[in-house]
């Protein structure tokens, strides 16, 4: 580049710098980096005192607060010795048997990392054949209850087994050589090795007596059974093989004997969805409206006093018809004369039960049946049922006895007296005559607070026993987990006390080796068959072919009591707390009842006319007898001049969740005789001016005529299986969309329902609960509608209030392919998977709950607060121990975000994962849903919608097959299958017809409509 | 142009430029308060304390706090979000509209609509943020690059749509107010003895001179302003309105919405400006530019946008029954017309389309008493709206089984009293500190509209 100069000077300053100029020694070094702007101090690095301790300041500031920050360290301690069969994160399962004095569930234990966490129905069964129920569900969180005792207990303080085992005998053996009587008071115990330990037991002190003293009595059917074939026993029914079902106050679906049992049969009975053309058919016969009668197809309300009458009446009806001696009775109330020529019609063919604890009432009914020839066909007395082996009165002369100082000691297994005892405060003062008491009750219930020794039992998960529920039907009871406590079982206690080994497998074993093995050929080495039974936790020996037993005809008489115008009461059980026994257990506390939807209470059911009459509403509490005062329900249904209470609550001793809950009403059982009765007991209703508050779940009971749950009759149905459903076919032609369909390239998931296997046990809700980690939250938040059940069973009345017909539909999240729920969520925590799945990000959520609102099923919960390690919610998820019952497959949701059915994705992952790592496609039906396993009705499906040949597809195929509000296009992936009443379709219109509108034109059949 | 003999005098009493600029900054330039003024404010700050407490109790418990519940899952939070937005349009529709049908008279009210526009955008913009699950993570409701993979918000939601139509309009509406008020500033300015005052408002004014370059390019910055914030009124409740319409819930799922929600917003915004302009003339004794006449326009305008409120409450009607769709139905006729709700529904239509009808008659148009009252109905009235279309809808939608209700809790109940007072001492501060009336625009207009002293054309 050219240089232009303008002056001499100039010029030669551009030669200067063009030619490289000597560095100047005296300039310094350039430094690295610039100085500008830095302190002299700083240039010359010397840090000051001060400075340092600034920076000491801010770094010491700066780490304190960014450690602050950091979560706890949660320490996860491997396995020492890794046992063989434990791979952490895969659950192992265990067959077992639940059996509690009450119900009998052949079980699966699921164990993860060691600890249980579910019960599963066990499929080998023949009795619940994969069944369960709500209260079985449940159990497994009792497992873990923090009021179970941790020790042995002496006059109420800790003590511990060798002062126990050294001073029991002693007393024992003092009291037997003195001739004292000892009385071992039971329930029902079923196991033939604790039987055998029991009888050790007697032997080894030759004064006890055995009083076996069930809270929910089956005495007169023992008795009537006694008289009239000499067995003192109770059959087996075959409710699969009536035609015909007869109930009267029997409530066989819900706690009656064995409902599992009795449910399978019954829905086996009903089923027309693979291919039978016939059903049977169920009159019920009741006072108050319980699950079975709920289910009836024909549902007649009558008083307690009434029904002696009533099947003294169809007796003699019978009779007539076959010649049979007739007896004198008051004219029936009701009309039985078609009801009798139906029965007869069904010869061999039909079943009728009373659930009544009357021996006349029962003697009738082994009448009726015996007349109808159904002994051998529905009914079974070879292979009796041990699952109610009390005598009432048994139990009544012990109460005397010990009144009059004649007994010794008084060791309770299983029984709780104190509270479920009609006369307990004479029981207590017969107990205080008494010199040594023990109870083995696992917590400090009623009556184990009042004993002079505690020695608690183990868990069932806990324990090793066995079972027979009926002849020849054992069932193992295997443990799941080292006791958590220092616990014992019963059975080693009363070996210890005997003076012989105390190990109780031992002992069984040996009791299988010689009693059991003996009875079966096909396998030579004990302990093969020992593992094959522990295995699969069932060894049956089913019984052949039977015949009519031999029959004493016994004098019938009805009681005419006289009851005009005097209110009868009628105690029940609720498919939850049942007679109390598991009344600290949230789960089942906060179990909708099935029939009223209320949670958390017992309270009186009235019928709709007293209530008018009376002017009593919802929640007014009322005083029975001046005893007891409860909140008023109006119940649908209830029999006139009858109201009904539940048993169960009321518990002073039962632990944090349970105590306090409800009305203690056992003292208002009818005893006359000798014989507890549940219904009858005439009482006096007084209004107060309180009024208390109930927690329902639902308190609109009426669908509005939207077709909800669509039903049809049998004979509708045989005439056009799309009979109810006509709307199906013509909302698909008629739904218009802009948008393509989805499609699903490889899994497509979907569930059905089948409404007409549905009974409405709710085992399904504690099933998911259990699965899911559903959290309990406690009356005041179910009042509030905020219950976090991720399944729900809506029910609806419909037709005449005073004796209504009931429908039901259980709702889970609908797992839409078009979801209103997913589209609204600003930050996309809800999308679809692509297998069709409706998920939740529980991460993602931030809690604007537009999806709950735009759900239309509403099966969308929201975490309303912090239900974990709140002492605001002291259920379930307050503690350590308690909250060893989560699901680890499950995250814990935190306070607010929302959550739903997930249609158990942890389930599907882990099938899918299996047969990814065999190689091997996943098998049609591996998968099972929590709520689908162990449902007793078989009523819901799953699988793969685009398998052609599952289960599923087929389904969708069926003309009774439809989705929920299917006419708002969010193509749900849940199904329902109509609901089918054998009923006369004359009698019967469907309570959806009359529904206004447009839609009005759905119900026509598909070419009726215009478009 | 403006006809004085018709429309009547819009500023009384035949003020000078000086005397306007006294009038006006008169509660500015006090010395201190009157008392009145330090009690309300004792009282809105008790008020807001309340509130505070109620939102303390809501992040630190939990929304489970309030009324809602699973069926029912909104209630107050939104009723009164969508309430606080609705007042919150009328400052800019004030400006906006009323710039654009070149109505003088808005001149007067506009500042202090725009100022309630702008505090009433802030309390409603609180609601969608308590009524959060989780306040803590609302971020997630910007669509912001993040590290989670493709992971973005929901741009299908009205939700995302409804922060990004608030956080703009709020903007918008600010920036406008706050252009709109720089003149003002600078003669306050101008005017101010204490240094402190003068250097603030010297900040406050941007070194407004008011030279003529400076004029023209306020007038362009304005109307700039304005014309991006009128189609922002439209929109903000356009997407509210889309929170409901989009949803499947009978009663809401309907496609009249839009118009029907901005409209109604409108309305509400007008009736609460009525409310506050008439204690405000009174109290700081404004009558000579707040005048009868601006109230008359109001009504008028009120009885207009009443009718149609009554037509779109009549379609919504018409089209659930013509419709023929069960469920809406069922929402309209036996939730609200009649069934549980009746109370709320009659509410709002008696206070928002039948008693605004009262302002056909001059004589209660000019009753400053009636119209004040009549203008609390239509508050109350366009509350219940909000409730009528939240609560009633949720209730008792498509499973019967479901159907629940729904109470306010007192924690719902003190946030919204939190937010009343929010606004009150708003209001309080912005008259104190804020010139309320539009002291340039006035004199812009004092010429054609007022009787002016020296006035030599006026009288010929």
């Amino acid at each position: 580049m050219k240089k232009y100069w303008q002056s001499i000077e100039e010029y030669k300053d551009i030669l200067k710098s063009e030619s490289h100029p000597e560095p100047d020694p005296k300039r310094e070094p350039l430094p690295e980096f610039s100085v500008e702007g830095l302190s002299e101090e700083e240039k010359s690095g010397n840090h000051s005192r001060r400075d340092f301790l600034k920076m000491l300041g801010f770094t010491v500031g700066y780490a304190a607060l960014a450690n602050s920050c950091e979560m706890p360290v949660r320490k996860a301690i491997p396995y020492l010795h890794q046992p063989e069969e434990i791979v952490p994160g895969i659950a192992n399962y265990y067959a077992s048997t639940f059996f509690d004095g009450h119900d009998y569930n052949s079980i699966l234990v699921k164990t993860r990392e060691g600890r249980p966490i579910k019960i599963e129905g066990n499929e080998l069964s023949s009795i619940t054949r994969g069944g369960t129920q709500a209260r079985v569900q449940a159990s497994v969180l009792s497992l873990y209850d923090i009021a179970r005792l941790q020790s042995p207990l002496k006059d109420n303080s800790t003590s511990s087994w060798e002062v126990i085992d050294r001073e029991v005998p002693a007393q024992l053996e003092k009291l037997a050589a003195e001739g004292k009587k000892i009385v071992l008071l039971s329930t029902t115990v079923i196991s033939p090795s604790t039987r055998s330990v029991i009888n050790e037991f007697i032997e080894k002190y030759p004064t006890t007596a055995w009083v076996v003293y069930d809270t929910a009595s089956a005495s007169a059917m023992l008795t009537a059974n006694e008289a009239n074939f000499g067995v003192k026993a109770i059959p087996s029914y075959r409710f699969d093989n009536a035609d015909l079902i007869v109930g009267f106050n029997a409530d066989f679906q819900g706690n009656w004997l064995s409902p599992v049992e009795f449910t399978k049969q019954y829905v086996k009975g009903r089923d027309l969805l693979h291919g039978q053309e016939t059903m049977s058919k169920h009159i019920q016969y009741e006072s108050y409206l319980s699950l079975t009668g709920s289910n009836a197809d024909y549902r007649v309300s009558i008083k307690p006093s009434e029904e002696g009458i009533i099947l003294l009446n169809l007796h003699n009806e019978i009779a007539k018809s076959s010649g049979a001696a007739t007896y004198k009775v008051a004219a029936s109330p009701v009309e039985i004369k078609s009801l009798a020529k139906e029965l007869l019609k069904n010869k061999g063919k039909s079943l009728v039960v009373s659930g009544t604890n009357d021996p006349g009432i029962q003697t009738t009914v082994n009448a009726i049946n015996y007349l109808l020839g159904n002994y051998g066909q529905t009914i079974d007395l070879n292979t009796p049922s041990f699952l109610r082996q009390g005598t009432d009165n048994e139990m009544e002369k012990l109460v005397d006895e010990m009144h009059k100082g004649q007994v010794g000691a008084l060791l309770f297994y299983n029984v709780n007296p104190l509270y479920d005892y009609p006369d307990a405060d004479k029981f207590l003062a017969g107990m205080k005559k008494t010199e040594l008491t023990v109870s083995f009750s696992d917590r400090l219930d009623e009556t184990a607070s009042k004993v002079g020794y505690v020695c608690p039992d183990n868990h069932y998960l806990e324990s090793w026993n066995d079972a027979e529920p009926k002849k020849n039907y054992f069932s193992m009871v295997q443990p799941a987990i080292q006791k958590i406590f220092d616990t014992r079982q019963v059975q080693g206690t009363l070996l210890t006390w005997t003076g012989s080994d105390p190990d109780f497998l031992e002992y069984m074993q040996r009791y299988w080796e010689t009693n059991i093995f003996p009875m079966q050929e096909s396998t030579v080495s004990f302990i093969k068959f020992w593992n094959k039974s522990v295995h699969d936790g069932v060894f049956e020996i089913p019984a052949g072919p039977v015949e009519q037993p031999e029959f004493k005809t016994v004098g019938l008489k009805a009681a005419s009591n006289g009851s005009s115008g005097k209110l009868e009461l009628v105690l029940y059980e609720k498919i939850a707390i049942g007679t109390g026994k598991h009344a600290n257990n949230p789960w089942l506390q906060e179990l909708p009842d099935t029939i009223t939807t209320a949670t958390w209470d017992n309270y009186v059911c009235v019928p709709p006319k007293y209530a008018e009459e009376h002017e009593l509403q919802d929640e007014d509490v009322v005083s029975i007898n001046g005893s007891v005062e409860l909140p008023v329900l109006i119940q649908p249904g209830q029999a006139s001049g009858t109201i009904a209470i539940a048993v169960g609550y009321g518990r002073t001793s039962a632990g944090k969740v349970g105590d306090g809950i409800g009305k203690n009403v056992f003292h208002l059982m009818d005893k006359k005789n000798g014989l507890r009765k549940f219904g009858g007991t005439f009482v006096r209703l007084e209004k107060t001016e309180k009024t208390y508050p109930l927690a329902r779940t639902q308190v609109h009971h009426t669908m509005e005529h939207r077709a909800i749950v669509r039903e049809t009759t049998l004979t509708e149905f045989l005439k056009n299986p799309k009979s109810g459903n006509e709307m199906h076919a013509n909302v698909a032609k008629q739904n218009l969309t802009l948008y393509s369909i989805p499609e699903f390239d490889g899994y497509h998931w979907g569930m059905a329902v089948n409404l007409n296997a549905c009974i409405g046990c709710a085992n399904c809700v504690i099933s998911c609960q259990a699965e899911n980690n559903v959290a309990v939250i406690g009356k005041e938040e179910v009042k509030n509608r905020r219950i976090m059940h991720w399944m729900r069973i809506d029910r609806y009345y419909s037709e005449d209030a005073d004796n209504p017909e009931v429908t039901r539909i259980p709702v889970m999240c609908q797992h839409c392919d078009n979801a209103p729920c997913e589209n609204v969520c600003p930050v996309a925590a809800t999308p679809h998977s692509n297998e069709g799945l409706n998920q939740m990000a529980y991460n993602r959520c931030i809690g604007t709950r537009y999806c709950m609102n735009n759900c239309p099923y509403k099966v969308r919960r929201f975490n309303w607060y912090e239900y974990t390690d709140n002492p605001e919610f002291p259920y379930n998820f307050d503690n350590e121990q308690e909250k060893l019952v989560l699901n680890p497959d499950v995250t814990v949701r935190s306070r607010g975000v929302v959550e739903k059915c997930s249609l158990c994705v942890q389930r599907i992952q882990e099938k899918k994962l299996e047969a990814k790592r065999e190689g091997r496609p996943l098998r049609e039906g591996e998968i099972k849903m929590a709520c689908q396993q162990s449902c007793p009705g078989n009523a819901i499906i799953f699988g793969d919608m685009n398998d052609p040949d599952s289960e599923i597809s087929k389904v969708l195929e069926n003309p009774r097959t439809y989705q929920l509000l299917e006419q708002i296009h969010t193509l749900p992936s849940v199904n329902y299958i109509t609901k089918i009443r054998n009923k006369d379709p004359n009698e019967k219109h469907r309570n959806y017809e009359g529904y206004m509108g447009y839609y009005s034109d759905y119900y026509k059949d598909g070419d009726e409509v215009h478009e | 142009m403006y006809n004085i003999d018709i429309r009547g005098v819009l500023v009384k009493g035949n003020k000078t430029c000086a005397q306007v600029s006294d009038d006006i900054l008169r509660p500015l330039e006090a010395k201190s308060p009157p008392m009145w003024w330090y009690f309300a404010i004792f009282i809105t700050l008790m008020m807001i304390g309340l509130g505070l407490w109620g939102i303390y109790v809501t992040i630190d418990t939990g929304i489970g706090t309030w009324g809602v519940n699973n069926n029912v899952a909104w209630g107050f939070g939104i009723i009164n979000f969508v309430w606080w937005i609705g007042i919150g349009h009328a400052g800019t529709a004030f400006s906006i509209f009323l710039l654009i049908l070149r109505q003088k008279w808005r001149s007067s009210i506009n500042r202090a609509a725009e100022a309630m526009t702008v505090v009433a955008v802030i309390c409603a913009g609180m609601f969608p943020m308590l009524h959060m699950g989780r306040i803590w993570d609302a971020i997630f409701v910007f669509p912001y690059w993040n590290t989670r993979g493709p992971l973005w918000v929901n741009f299908n939601s009205p939700l995302f749509w409804d922060v990004v139509a608030i956080s703009t309009y709020l903007m918008a509406s600010a920036v406008f107010w706050y252009v709109g008020m720089i003149p003002d500033f600078a003669l306050i300015r101008e005017r101010a003895t204490s240094r402190i005052k003068k250097s603030v408002y010297g900040f406050l004014s941007f070194g407004w001179v008011g030279t003529a370059k400076g004029w023209l390019r306020f007038e362009t910055a304005s109307l700039l302003l304005g014309g991006l914030a009128a189609p922002l009124v439209i929109a903000v409740h356009s997407i509210v309105s889309m929170d409901f319409a989009t949803s499947i819930v009978p009663g809401w799922h309907t496609t009249i919405f839009p118009p029907y929600f901005v409209i109604g917003a409108i309305f509400s915004g007008f009736g609460m400006v009525l409310t506050l302009m008439i204690i405000v003339r009174k109290v700081f004794k404004y009558e000579d530019y707040v005048t009868r006449s601006h109230l008359d326009a109001i009504a008028r305008i009120l009885v207009f946008i009443s009718l149609i409120m009554g037509t779109a409450y009549t379609t919504e009607l018409f089209v659930a029954w013509y419709s023929g769709g069960d469920y809406e139905m069922f929402t309209f006729m036996k939730n609200r017309v009649t069934g549980e709700y009746t109370f709320a529904f009659w509410t709002m239509i008696t206070c928002n389309a039948f008693i605004p009808q009262l302002f056909w008659f001059k004589k209660i148009r000019s009753s400053i008493l009636l119209v004040f009252i009549i203008s609390i109905f239509i508050n109350i009235g366009m509350w219940f709206e909000r409730y009528v279309i939240v609560v009633t809808s949720l209730s008792k939608d498509f499973l019967p089984a479901m159907w629940a209700s729904y109470s306010a809790t007192f924690v719902e109940v003190s946030i919204f009293i939190g937010t009343l007072g929010i606004f009150a001492l708003g209001i309080l501060l912005f008259f104190r500190y804020i010139p309320m009336i539009a002291i340039s625009e006035i004199k812009g207009i004092l010429k054609p509209t007022s009787i002016l002293k020296n006035d030599d054309h006026g009288k010929n």
